[in-house]
């Protein structure tokens, strides 16, 4: 499985899917979203595997 | 996915200009379109000092961190306007942006006005014993910051004030106004308002970097920010407008920046006009001596007699 973390949520998900699909299944804008895994930055075409942490992270800011 | 310059693993995907980028090409990406901007739009030189407003955020820190590595006098302003609302947010705001010189840039002139130690009172305080912040902290807020920052930069001989608005802070305005004919405001959205009688000269060197953009480059540079939104622009419509704009950007790569950039293009070549786009005379306010379209008082001094 794959730990998802976005804001205050967590969440898990079978491994093997795209960020992209990631990020689509949680219902948010991949033009809003940035991926980090280990604390770095990943492309949307990155495939999750087992075990990893994935952390989302929100662009839109301000007001 | 691979990296459009050098064949590498390519960290970011920006459908808008078809690159691929990994973190190097991306970050000497990033400092040449900002470099770009800053030339197109002459906002200012190497020679110029200038005063870079900070909120402890992802844009203008990595605005103050792309300047001081591109070789510009930028020197950070931080203004503490008392927002706690059980979080804490202005503290933690300020210790962001003394962790970033700590770690980023040990060599940086950082400058702090608390307003509530210089003037008395916070913004918290002032939107709730005032008509004008009356549900609406933002207005006093807008305010206090736009009065600080124009006298910290005509004290401190500063060429400009830059801000870290970018593409999508831009867009989603030009949205706003655009939907409700706002024909004054439209007149005066651009990346530099030049100075004028007293007003400091306003640059905006993202205006054509995405939010996603400045995002990335701050979490590559490993720039620390404050994630939390202001507590008192949850729910903002601004926010709403971007994420409007978002929907749109994904079914079609670059409409936000053709948007913005066409309006541009289309007022400099007087395609569009605009009524009302004649300046308002500006004169001294009798107290502080920051200009004024009101009458003897600006509005900042008028906030504190009411």
């Amino acid at each position: 499985m794959v730990k998802v973390m976005y804001r205050d949520r967590t969440w898990e998900m079978k491994a093997g899917s795209t960020i992209r699909h990631l990020i689509e299944q949680a219902d948010l804008n991949p033009e809003s979203i940035l991926a980090l895994r280990d604390g770095k930055l990943i492309n949307e075409a990155t495939l999750t595997q087992k075990g990893d942490v994935i952390k989302l992270v929100s662009v839109v800011s301000g007001g | 996915m691979k990296c459009s310059k050098c064949g590498g693993l390519a960290v970011i995907n920006m459908r808008q200009h078809r690159l691929r980028l990994c973190s190097d090409h991306f970050v000497e990406w990033f400092a040449s379109m900002v470099q770009r901007t800053i030339e197109k739009y002459e906002m200012f030189t190497r020679a110029d000092k200038v005063l870079v407003a900070v909120s402890g955020g992802k844009d203008s820190l990595a605005l103050w961190d792309v300047l001081i590595r591109t070789g510009y006098q930028a020197e950070g302003m931080y203004i503490g306007l008392g927002i706690d609302e059980g979080i804490g947010y202005s503290a933690k705001s300020l210790d962001m942006c003394r962790r970033f010189v700590a770690k980023q840039q040990p060599d940086a002139v950082l400058h702090v006005v608390d307003l509530a130690q210089e003037y008395g009172e916070s913004v918290p305080d002032l939107a709730r014993s005032r008509q004008r912040g009356r549900g609406k902290p933002c207005s006093v807020c807008g305010l206090v910051k736009r009065h600080i920052m124009n006298r910290v930069a005509r004290d401190g001989g500063f060429a400009a004030i830059a801000t870290g608005h970018n593409l999508d802070d831009e867009v989603a305005v030009l949205m706003q106004n655009t939907l409700h004919w706002q024909a004054g405001y439209l007149s005066r959205q651009a990346p530099v308002l030049e100075a004028r009688d007293g007003l400091a000269r306003k640059v905006k060197p993202f205006v054509r970097i995405y939010e996603r953009e400045a995002a990335a480059y701050t979490l590559i540079r490993g720039i620390d920010y404050i994630y939390d939104e202001c507590p008192f622009a949850k729910g903002s419509t601004t926010n709403f407008y971007k994420e409007l704009l978002n929907q749109l950007e994904l079914r079609s790569p670059g409409a936000k920046q053709q948007f913005y950039l066409q309006f541009l293009q289309a007022r400099e070549a007087g395609e569009i006009q605009f009524a009302g786009e004649g300046i308002a005379e500006l004169h001294p306010c009798v107290r502080c001596g920051q200009p004024t379209t009101a009458g003897e008082l600006c509005a900042f001094c008028r906030l504190w007699e009411s």
